[in-house]
């Protein structure tokens, strides 16, 4: 494999200290050598990246994506989602089991990790916790996990029994596996005239459709909380995805003052926008969760500038135009969100909010890697995987989604503006995207 | 955590609401909100010179214009009045409804638009069950479209029809609106205010012509919520209360179709906010009462009340046809008119 050096740049690596600037040799998809600059040893015959201006940093790592396959190839495949994560900056996603059939087996999950999928970057396939997510029967968990999954999770749909999630979270503590919930109380959200489409609030009286209450959400992760308290000795692992009320927030934080193994994400969408951004039913403004009132979504900015928040993911869930241009209550849940976390982050998070650098890229690489642990990722010390991006920290422009590498083009961020341009993102030492060569 | 961050907290910069690029069509009508009050005022002018005027001479005024009516469900009044009124401006109609069309086949609402706009269609008048329903088919066919009617969000053109009844009886003759026209009249608003697309537009629109809208209900059928939605909207639960503060009493129907598995006790609804002859007396005996109709006999209100000399729930249905026809009117001359201009 040839070798790589990525010349002049300001390498920020959080989990390894480094922020200055640093050139780096990458060989055989590993970081060999790091020095300063013009300082490395053995860069011979190796093709070199000019990165004077920019930032080098860990591959990203989203812990939270639908790459629809198996199942629904119109939508996305793991070829194309993970070419949309490459021009993210992603070196490293999560793939939820939500496919059709749902990746409740071995075999499914060996299936997704396969060289014939075309994967520009590497997935992580996350099974089913239940069979078929059905919230009734446990799967095998050791054996999923020899199989290269990383976490379990019904993602979509919530495990609602207690009996069931009480066991899920025992059986994935024994085999060291963490349990993804999607905190969501069906109860509370399904109808039978429906489910409910947005935030439950005055917007949601006000265009005249059935609201999703926050307490759907919170009474889950109160009750998840309550289990991992009483199973305290097996040390399960419960980690919240797509976070967003403010009462479940404040859950987590209490849960984590007590040393509890609790932890959340937050989706950029959760962070940045409210429920008012429906606008009139725009259904790129539609998902599971749904965006919240502003009360929430200032929780989630207090939450992630405090350090309560584990990781930034994105819950890219794409859906094909046909899909999202009918009446707003049926259209699907879900938005794409790889090719904009970075922009948004470094927009608002970095730029507007003054969370440091370093802290951002940690939330969303470090962080979610060892979240999934997922060893010698997240991190560019000599000997780990050589995932890299780099990327123009100052560079303003403004997202369209017909321009994305997605399958897909649901997104409310269309017309954004940016702020960060991915260079280069580099896998396992490979180029996976080059913003030049488009 | 430190207080440089907490500072910084309070005045946080977050993305703005982009703003509304709707009515894409400026002879489209989606909800109240698309009028000004001076567009109000004309509209109601309108629908006064078009309900007087010989009836071939305003055969004329959209001879052979082509209108559809879209129902994806069904409708007695304002189907027919809008039937009427664009008939009676000379323009042929077109009725699709969901139960006799490709709709039962799969066809979506955006194809279902695409085609009639393709079979000559100028406006598509829209009833449909899902909110937001006429903004999806504005959006994908950029035809004026008429919206009668979307889920549980707006039916501009009952609002219009009900002003024009209020305004006939407490303000005779008054048809240029302007943000005081309705001054010191209080409108309440009973029963099943979750589901109703009419209190939803009753409640933007009255209250911009200076009404006070008070809405009556239990809780099940009127969140606390709804009063912060509008201004210049209250809540009472206390029915006769609220009659007692009101000149004007629209009764709503308990809307069973979109119930959707809700527990309601009719008897205690009953009880507490039937319209009857003796509350009408004892409370409001000089109020106007108004019903968007189905009504149902014996559950909202009693006979005797429907049929009572307080009643203009039929007048209300004759306003209907003039208003639709003004409404009508603007949608196929609207962008010829903003031409001009």
């Amino acid at each position: 494999m040839t070798a790589l050096v990525i010349r002049g740049g300001q390498l920020i690596d959080p989990a390894a200290g480094v922020d200055g600037l640093r050139d780096i040799l990458l060989k055989d998809g590993r970081v060999a050598e790091i020095a300063n600059p013009g300082k490395l040893k053995s860069s011979d015959g190796a093709q070199v990246l000019d990165a004077t201006g920019l930032t080098v940093a860990p591959g990203l790592v989203d812990m939270h994506v639908h790459l629809r396959e198996p199942g629904q190839a119109h939508k996305e495949t793991i070829a194309t989602g993970t070419a949309a994560a490459a021009a993210g900056g992603f070196t490293a996603v999560a793939a939820m089991p939500n496919t059709a059939p749902v990746n409740d087996s071995p075999e499914i999950t060996r299936w997704m990790q396969v060289p014939d999928r075309a994967a520009t970057v590497r997935v992580f396939p996350i099974a089913a916790a239940t069979r078929g997510s059905k919230g009734e029967t446990i799967n095998d968990y050791a054996a999923l996990k020899s199989a290269g999954a990383v976490a379990v999770s019904d993602d979509g749909l919530p495990i609602l029994k207690d009996s069931v999630m009480r066991e899920v979270l025992a059986a994935a503590a024994r085999v060291g596996l963490s349990v993804i919930q999607h905190a969501e109380d069906t109860r509370l959200t399904h109808f039978t005239g429906g489910a409910a489409s947005m935030n439950l609030g005055p917007t949601s009286f006000k265009l005249g459709l059935r609201g999703w209450p926050a307490e759907a959400e919170t009474s889950i992760v109160e009750r998840d909380i309550r289990l991992v308290t009483e199973l305290r000795d097996a040390r399960p692992h419960l980690h919240i995805a797509h976070t967003s009320t403010a009462v479940a927030m404040a859950a987590v934080r209490q849960a984590r003052r007590s040393g509890l193994r609790v932890t959340c994400e937050v989706a950029p969408h959760h962070f940045l926008l409210t429920d008012e951004h429906v606008g009139l039913y725009n259904t790129n403004a539609k998902m599971c969760p749904p965006l919240r009132a502003a009360a929430d979504r200032d929780a989630m900015i207090e939450a992630i500038l405090d350090g309560v928040v584990d990781a930034i993911a994105t819950d890219h869930a794409p859906h094909a135009v046909h899909e999202k241009e009918v009446e707003f209550e049926h259209a699907p849940n879900g938005i794409i969100g790889l090719e904009t976390a970075l922009g948004l982050c470094l927009r608002w998070l970095h730029r507007e909010w003054k969370l440091p650098l370093g802290r951002v890229l940690s939330l969303l690489s470090a962080q979610p890697a060892a979240l999934l642990g997922l060893k010698g990722r997240g991190t560019l010390a000599v000997g780990s995987f050589a995932d890299v991006v780099v990327f123009d920290p100052q560079a303003e422009w403004t997202y369209r989604a017909t321009e994305g590498r997605s399958k897909s083009r649901n997104t409310p961020f269309d017309g954004f503006a940016m702020q960060g341009k991915v260079r280069w993102t580099i896998s396992e030492g490979r180029i996976a995207y080059n913003a030049e060569s488009i | 955590m430190n207080p440089a961050s907490t500072t910084s907290r309070r005045t946080l910069c977050t993305p703005p609401v982009p703003a509304s690029p709707f009515p894409y069509n400026p002879g489209s009508l989606l909800s109240v909100m698309d009028l000004s009050l001076d567009g109000l005022s004309r509209l109601l002018c309108r629908a006064t010179e078009l309900e007087n005027m010989d009836p071939l001479i305003r055969d004329r005024i959209l001879a052979k214009r082509r209108v559809a009516l879209l129902f994806y469900e069904s409708s007695t009044r304002t189907r027919t009045s809008f039937e009427l009124a664009a008939k009676g401006l000379g323009a042929d109609t077109t009725l699709v409804s969901s139960l006799s069309s490709s709709i039962e086949k799969g066809e979506t609402l955006k194809d279902t638009g695409l085609t009639l706009r393709a079979l000559g269609a100028e406006a598509i008048i829209l009833r449909h069950n899902a909110s937001g329903a006429a903004w999806l088919l504005e959006q994908e066919t950029r035809l004026p479209v008429l919206n009668a009617g979307d889920g549980m969000h707006q039916h501009p053109t009952q609002a219009l029809l009900d002003l024009r009844t209020i305004l006939a009886h407490l303000r005779p003759g008054i048809q240029n609106v302007d943000a005081e026209t309705l001054t010191g009249v209080t409108v309440m608003v009973v029963g099943d205010i979750l589901h109703s697309r009419v209190a939803r537009s009753n409640m933007l629109l009255l209250p911009r012509l200076g009404a006070k809208v008070i809405l009556c209900g239990p809780k099940e059928l009127l969140p606390d919520l709804a009063a912060v939605c509008a201004p210049g909207v209250t809540i009472e639960r206390d029915f006769e209360a609220a009659l007692r503060q009101s000149q004007v009493v629209i009764m709503l129907r308990i809307q069973a179709e979109r119930l959707a598995g809700m527990q309601l006790d009719l008897n205690e609804y009953k009880t507490h906010y039937q319209l009857t002859g003796q509350r009408l007396a004892t409370h409001a005996p000089q109020a106007l009462v108004l019903h968007p109709g189905p009504i149902i006999r014996g559950l909202e209100l009693t006979a005797g009340v429907a049929d009572g000399p307080q009643s203009a729930i039929l007048e209300q249905v004759h306003n209907g046809v003039a208003i639709r026809m003004a409404v009508v009117e603007r949608a196929l001359t609207a962008a010829m008119q903003g031409g001009r201009a």
